[in-house]
């Protein structure tokens, strides 16, 4: 109990610590990918620091097959996504958790559902532990320079008109600051 | 007198335990206003997760004040906070379990720092001391992972190194040892692991070869458990003399790897093999083990493809010995079966037999094109998958000694024989189609069979369970924000618990707020045939009830439900938890920054 509290106050004080450092909001970093080796799904090695898309907005959705309302996220999505490509220029990582048991099957199954999406495969959820992911599904939004602007859990009907809509800004280059 | 001073313990233990859950609840709202900070010229980065229940006795369920032994209410949580400064990374994981939700270790109870670690990463290496998690191939030989809702976790914390030499020669070379709840590592108390991996990617190394179709990988890996050898004896009935079995101190696995992917196909192999390696899954057999994964695959635009092929034989590798339990795992044995979305599907789940299975999965997924005649203006997507499991071949070493026997060679086996045993079977089709602007449904049916006395660990007791789930499930698109989803399941079987039948009606606004009814409703036997193994008097006929609600706003989630929770097994990749029935009422709120 003891160690709880105290643990819990420490935390405490090193939250107002990191708080007490912001004191500019325009000064406010954004944080950029770490740096995890992944697979693609067709075998190559990339880094996830190096994802980039020229200059224009990243999506990077964390899902796996078990995951109904990851498969129903990317599926809405793929109705759409010619459409979200040629006006912003937008490019969807799906970037799947699913581990060796069925890490084999990530492909087949994209493939098999007319997704355009890249697909990554993170087998033992490094990326998702670096980018701080407890439930899929998670989408986070990245602009131009590579930084997360945005980010949310889970998925509900009509969550992805508001996600092309903050695609948009992102790619026109206006601030998203009051979306969360 | 008696009674008085143990309702006011457990009044108190409730009280302490809505105190923690307010801190913490206190903790993860402050924390939600964060987001990428800057301390000290580096970045800090965290995830909190807080899961709460109270319980309440239910006598339907069987459901006590004892069964609970007084415990009022469980509650896990953690926090991970991480701070990153150039290619400098240190982080910690703090977890609290006061007391722990029902289904958990009892041994999880207490709180403090889990695990903590420091990395150092640049071009051609990456130094890692503290915990880390790690998987070589496929994790045949070695894999650390973690899964909050299982309570699992088996991070080695030790050190890590990973060097890329050149461009297309990964190396990786690690020692450490599993944690185990909150205890301390002492020399006796578990084994140290050591292992090393090298991946060469053919493409990347040959500058020929950089622009070919064709990508090659291949890999290998050594694994190696070193664990001070215990005093077992062994003694053979009629035989006067004592036996002391002879352990070995080291225990090593390797593996071979290899993976070709050219155009649309896919082609995954691992081979692996186990030295002679006595322990307490095994029955103490110094039989060797052997273990092979293949999977092909191929697909294009609207059609994919693929099949498996595994063998385990005598490969469970754990990092104390005598243990039995879901801890100390060296290595993963991924099973080859589907991971299904809905939860009747999931009701008798396959988990991965490591004294030997052998296992063939197939899957077919395809889309219907738009404007066809069964694509319809949307097109139709199907999934047909396949899986099957069952024993190995065994076959006595000599006449005189028995199959499995202790401190023998344990057994000899066909390596590509099939067991006249079946483990499991699962034949599903899954068809999902958009009907207009507003409409989508999902059809599905499963036919599975499930050896209830191989999966959870019984002898000659039950029959195994044939079932047939059918699942329905719409979403109605009322607006752009709101939207209703019906679903319904239903399982049949004469085996077991009986009849199963679900319904489900979910509410959700995006992307706020989604509210939940459920009831999954175990109405028993209708049809009494003579094999099978309970009657419709046996069985009392349950609801189980469910009311939800959840917020959402950016990456932080609460939500709340009460009502009553079936007994099962929950499964996230390789590994199930036992969860018990319960009634109550659960809190769960995550979020990160």
């Amino acid at each position: 109990m003891k160690q709880f509290l105290v643990t819990l106050a420490l935390l405490i004080s090193f939250t107002n610590l990191v708080l007490a450092q912001e004191t500019k909001q325009d000064e406010k970093t954004l944080q950029k990918l770490p740096s995890v080796t992944l697979k693609t799904a067709d075998g190559k090695t990339i880094n996830t620091a190096d994802l980039t898309n020229d200059g224009k907005p990243m999506i990077i959705s964390f899902w796996a097959l078990w995951c109904k309302p990851c498969i129903k996220e990317l599926t809405t999505i793929s109705e759409v996504y010619d459409e979200w490509v040629a006006e912003t220029g937008v490019k969807l990582y799906a970037v799947s958790i699913d581990d060796s048991r069925s890490s084999a099957r990530v492909k087949p199954t994209a493939d098999g559902k007319n997704w355009d999406y890249e697909v990554l495969l993170d087998v033992n959820s490094d990326f998702k532990r670096a980018m701080n992911v407890n439930l899929i599904p998670h989408t986070f939004l990245l602009n131009g320079k590579g930084e997360i602007v945005w980010q949310h859990t889970s998925f509900s009907e009509g969550a992805e008109l508001e996600l092309i809509e903050l695609v948009r800004k992102v790619a026109r280059g206006e601030s998203i600051e009051d979306h969360n | 007198m008696v009674w008085s001073y143990r309702a006011v313990k457990t009044n108190l233990s409730m009280m302490k335990s809505l105190k923690h859950l307010s801190i913490a609840l206190i903790l993860t709202l402050f924390s939600s206003s964060l987001s990428a900070q800057t301390v000290l010229g580096g970045e800090v980065h965290g995830s909190f997760e807080i899961d709460g229940q109270l319980y309440k006795s239910d006598n339907s369920l069987g459901i006590t004040s004892e069964s609970l032994n007084g415990k009022k209410a469980g509650f896990n949580g953690f926090g991970n906070l991480t701070y990153t400064l150039g290619n400098f990374t240190a982080g910690m994981r703090y977890e609290a379990f006061l007391p722990p939700l029902n289904g958990f270790s009892n041994n999880y109870e207490g709180s403090g720092i889990a695990n903590w670690y420091a990395d150092y990463k640049n071009d051609l290496l990456q130094v890692t001391v503290g915990n880390f998690y790690e998987q070589f191939g496929s994790g045949l030989t070695l894999r650390s992972y973690e899964e909050w809702a299982l309570g699992y976790d088996n991070s080695l914390r030790g050190l890590r190194l990973k060097l890329t030499l050149f461009k297309g020669v990964t190396i990786k070379a690690l020692v450490g040892y599993h944690r185990e709840y909150w205890k301390e590592y002492t020399a006796n108390s578990r084994g140290l692991v050591k292992g090393a991996d090298i991946e060469f990617s053919l493409n990347d190394l040959i500058p020929s070869f950089s622009e070919s179709k064709t990508r090659i990988t291949i890999g290998g890996s050594i694994v190696s458990k070193y664990e001070k050898p215990i005093n077992k004896t062994l003694v053979i009935p009629g035989d006067t003399i004592i036996y002391k079995y002879d352990f070995p101190a080291n225990v090593a696995m390797g593996a071979g790897r290899i993976n070709i992917n050219h155009g649309g196909w896919n082609f995954m192999s691992e081979y692996a093999y186990k030295a002679n390696d006595p322990n307490a899954t095994n029955n103490y057999i110094y039989k060797a083990g052997q273990a092979l994964y293949s999977t092909l695959s191929w697909s294009t635009k609207g059609f994919g493809i693929m099949g498996g092929f595994k063998r385990i034989d005598n490969m469970g590798f754990k990092s104390r010995m005598t243990e039995t339990g879901q801890i100390l795992d060296i290595n993963f044995l991924p099973p080859l079966t589907k991971m299904h979305q809905y939860s009747f599907a999931m009701m008798y789940p396959f988990a991965s037999q490591p004294n030997g299975e052998m296992a063939l999965q197939g899957q077919v997924d395809f889309t219907i094109p738009k404007n066809s005649l069964l694509g319809g203006k949307y097109g139709t997507q199907i999934t047909f998958n396949y899986s099957r499991v069952t024993n190995i071949d065994k076959q006595q070493v000599d006449d005189a000694t028995a199959i499995d026997q202790t401190g023998t060679l344990g057994y000899k086996s066909d390596f590509f024989a099939f067991g006249g045993e079946l483990y499991y079977s699962d034949l599903s089709l899954m068809i999902g189609k958009k009907l207009n602007h507003s409409l989508k449904g999902t059809l599905g049916v499963m036919i599975q069979e499930y050896n209830k006395d191989v999966m959870e660990g019984h002898k000659d007791e039950y029959d195994n369970v044939k079932s047939t789930i059918l699942i329905g499930d719409i979403t109605w698109r009322l607006n752009n924000r709101h939207a209703i989803r019906f679903e319904n399941q239903w399982l049949f079987t004469k085996q077991d618990k009986g009849n199963w039948v679900a319904g489900t009606i979910e509410y959700t606004v995006s992307p706020n707020w989604f509210f939940a009814v459920q009831d999954e409703y175990n109405y028993g036997i209708n049809d009494v045939s003579s094999d099978h193994s309970a009657t419709d008097g046996d069985l009392e006929k349950i609801h189980y009830y469910n009311l939800s609600a959840g917020f959402i706003k950016g990456n932080s989630r609460i939500a709340v439900s009460y009502g009553r929770q079936r007994e099962g097994l929950l499964c996230v990749g390789g590994v199930c938890r036992q969860v018990p029935a319960a009634t109550g009422f659960t809190l769960t709120l995550t979020t990160s920054f």
